[in-house]
């Protein structure tokens, strides 16, 4: 390994970089558009959901509570029925995916007793949307509760015990984890930087062939080694700047919370760069032409870090052999340890088990790419 | 590894390489005298560019062995490399990069020193003509520069063997005039040059030549012995319809073989003193109007066509 070979391999690698407007595009101006289109499109969470009111009662207590459905954003009043048949007309209609039912004693028997029962119907059609759409009503008649009940111990002179009056079930209770954003965003920062980070690799070797200047640089004295490091080492700096970008926009504009350490970061990420680097390399290597090179790119890249990350499907929701599958697609861990980092505040020990998955895979393909590429024609 | 003589820069033997069916290059062997001028010559698909590519170590030969300054290539190619610069048929450097950058680029690949460079660059950028350009992108040259530039970029550290792939092909007179210049500057300072051509004139200003046709060396030897070898007298006709002359000559006894030259036609003859009045009689027969026969010092194509066989580029 010689010093000199390698960084005049990297500088000539950055000037052309630098002066080929398409690569500066995908490494500067890609991250920006797929934060916004992934950041903003991607979003499980639902707002504004239909709701169709049927209220019995429609005294000042039941309004107060559908009141409290519209403030709270997660819902908009798209019927107001007077018969229970309406319900199943605006729910066939597709008017509407949920229902409260306010019974015609409601008001009466809240003040008598501390409780009352209100009816939620939803439509299942799509159980995604309705189980987020559950949470939001738990949330909102879980708040509203505690008004009732603090008013209720308030005019009766007593302290409601914890189990009387509205039982509330603490799972839902405005668990932060429902805003999808928070899981989601550190999913497209993986995404983002498999993305760039493979398709930029993916062209710097496919480019010497196509240009016809490999032919020369391999009469040179420079190793394969010192091709394969010094043309990686732009690269990897393009995505640590990218990932910075990323991880800066994840936190102070989709305000994600960030719990862990810088450092714990950086290190995981570079880790990261580094398989998706080599990933691009070895690509490179074998395909040399500069278009197909990059298809490919995209799709060993894309395919595994949307689909089997856990970024937007669940990983514990997944069939067993699916989930096995996702061991050996290196997204996966860099998904957990980001996610770990930003929610949980996970340090490097805590995470040890991705980090070694991810070592390995580092080691791996870094170990390929210094063997596929041969100085021969 | 096989000793060589001191004053042998490269040996080469029983050299094969084949693609698929196709045997491009087959079993060769010469030898190139340190500081010869060496041409591969022949038309295109003669094998050239195989021999070269293997002579570089950037391709791998079936059979055979190719020393270079002592080295065995198929042994050692990586230490072969810093002995030697390949400046390949196609332009090689990188477009997107300054005429400097390209330079400092292929310096720093070889290791060169800093004042080295600045000295030798300036030295080979002003007899390449190229000292205005140092700013311009290669991309941004003439075919005459761009060749220039990539002669300069392998110049850049001292090898000791320069492999030249048709290197002025599509290049104008005047860069080729001074790409020759620095060429012969560098025999001087004992580099050898190995060079592969199908420019017949070019090929005149080569120490020694190998004529190839299809993979094989036919003929090894100084352009003057090559002449010489040459069987035959040649002589020269000028004619307002010089393929006519052409037909006219086919099959006439004496006549070993014409060559179209623009408007004159090379006949190669078995004797010229009784073939002339022979010839000059048949044309007045058929007609043909033509200059006095002359007779015609060869050139290398002629030389090429009657030893070889077959036409040949230029």
């Amino acid at each position: 390994m010689n010093l000199r070979r390698l960084l005049a391999m990297a500088l000539k690698e950055a000037l052309q970089i630098w002066r080929d407007p398409r690569s500066l595009a995908v490494a500067l101006l890609m991250p920006l558009m797929q934060m916004a289109i992934l950041g903003y499109g991607v979003s499980l969470d639902i707002k504004h959901v239909p709701l169709c009111v049927y209220d019995q009662e429609n005294s000042q207590t039941s309004r107060a509570v559908v009141d409290r459905f519209i403030s709270s954003g997660w819902f908009s009043v798209s019927h107001v029925i007077t018969r229970y048949s309406g319900i199943r007309r605006a729910m066939d209609r597709g008017a509407c995916i949920a229902t409260i039912v306010i019974p015609v004693n409601f008001s009466r028997t809240l003040s008598a007793t501390g409780s009352a029962p209100i009816q939620a119907i939803f439509d299942a059609t799509d159980v995604n949307t309705t189980n987020i759409a559950l949470g939001y009503a738990q949330g909102v008649v879980a708040q509203a509760n505690a008004d009732i009940v603090a008013q209720w111990d308030a005019a009766h002179g007593v302290q409601s015990s914890a189990d009387s009056g509205v039982q509330l079930d603490p799972t839902v209770w405005f668990n932060e984890t429902l805003d999808s954003r928070y899981f989601i965003i550190p999913g497209v920062v993986a995404v983002i930087l498999a993305l760039v980070g493979a398709q930029l690799t993916s062209l710097t070797i496919s480019r010497e062939w196509e240009r016809g200047t490999m032919e020369q640089l391999i009469s040179t004295p420079i190793s394969a080694l010192e091709v394969m490091l010094g043309k990686l080492i732009p690269y990897f700096l393009i995505g640590l700047v990218d990932a910075t970008f990323c991880l800066s926009v994840a936190i102070f504009w989709f305000d994600v919370p960030f719990r862990g350490e810088i450092a714990t970061l950086f290190v995981t990420t570079a880790l990261f760069n580094l398989v998706v680097l080599g990933i691009g390399y070895l690509i490179s290597v074998r395909i040399r032409s500069q278009l197909g090179a990059s298809q490919i790119a995209l799709l060993v890249t894309m395919l595994p870090t949307t689909l089997l990350s856990g970024y937007t499907f669940p990983i514990d929701q997944m069939p067993a052999p699916i989930r096995a599958l996702t061991y050996i697609v290196y997204p996966r861990y860099y998904v957990t340890i980001l996610r770990g980092i930003f929610l949980k505040g996970s340090g490097l020990s805590d995470l040890w088990g991705p980090m070694i998955g991810l070592s390995l895979y580092a080691a791996g393909i870094i170990w390929l790419a210094a063997r596929a590429f041969q100085k021969r024609l | 590894m096989m000793a060589t003589p001191a004053d042998t820069a490269i040996r080469v033997q029983g050299l094969s390489k084949s693609f698929g069916s196709v045997r491009a290059v087959a079993s060769i062997s010469f030898d190139v005298v340190r500081g010869e001028i060496f041409g591969l010559v022949g038309p295109d698909g003669a094998g050239k560019t195989t021999t070269m590519r293997m002579l570089a170590a950037v391709l791998q030969s079936d059979e055979g062995e190719i020393i270079i300054d002592g080295v065995n290539v198929a042994a050692e190619p990586e230490r072969v490399k810093r002995r030697l610069s390949y400046m390949p048929q196609r332009f090689g450097l990188y477009d997107d990069l300054t005429v400097s950058e390209n330079i400092f680029f292929y310096a720093e690949l070889f290791g060169v020193s800093r004042t080295e460079r600045t000295t030798r660059s300036e030295t080979l950028l002003n007899a390449a003509g190229l000292l205005s350009f140092r700013r311009r992108l290669a991309g941004q040259l003439s075919g005459g520069m761009k060749q220039k530039l990539g002669l300069v970029c392998a110049l850049i550290h001292t090898p000791k063997v320069l492999l030249l792939d048709e290197p002025t092909t599509g290049v104008d007179p005047v860069s080729r005039r001074d790409f020759w210049a620095i060429l012969y500057d560098l025999r001087e300072s004992g580099v050898t040059i190995v060079l592969s051509t199908a420019y017949m004139d070019e090929a005149e200003r080569c120490s020694r030549l190998a004529l190839l046709h299809a993979g094989s060396i036919r003929y090894c030897d100084t352009p003057a012995r090559l002449k010489e070898a040459m069987p035959g007298a040649l002589l020269s006709v000028s004619a307002a319809d010089p393929r006519g002359v052409r037909e006219a000559l086919a099959g006439k006894p004496g006549v070993l073989g014409t060559l179209l030259m623009g408007d004159r036609v090379h006949v190669r003859v078995d004797d010229a003193g009784n073939r002339i009045p022979e010839l000059q009689a048949l044309f007045e027969q058929r007609g043909i109007a033509t200059a006095p026969i002359e007779r015609a010092e060869p050139g290398i194509e002629d030389v090429f066509v009657a030893l070889v066989g077959g036409g040949s580029r230029s």
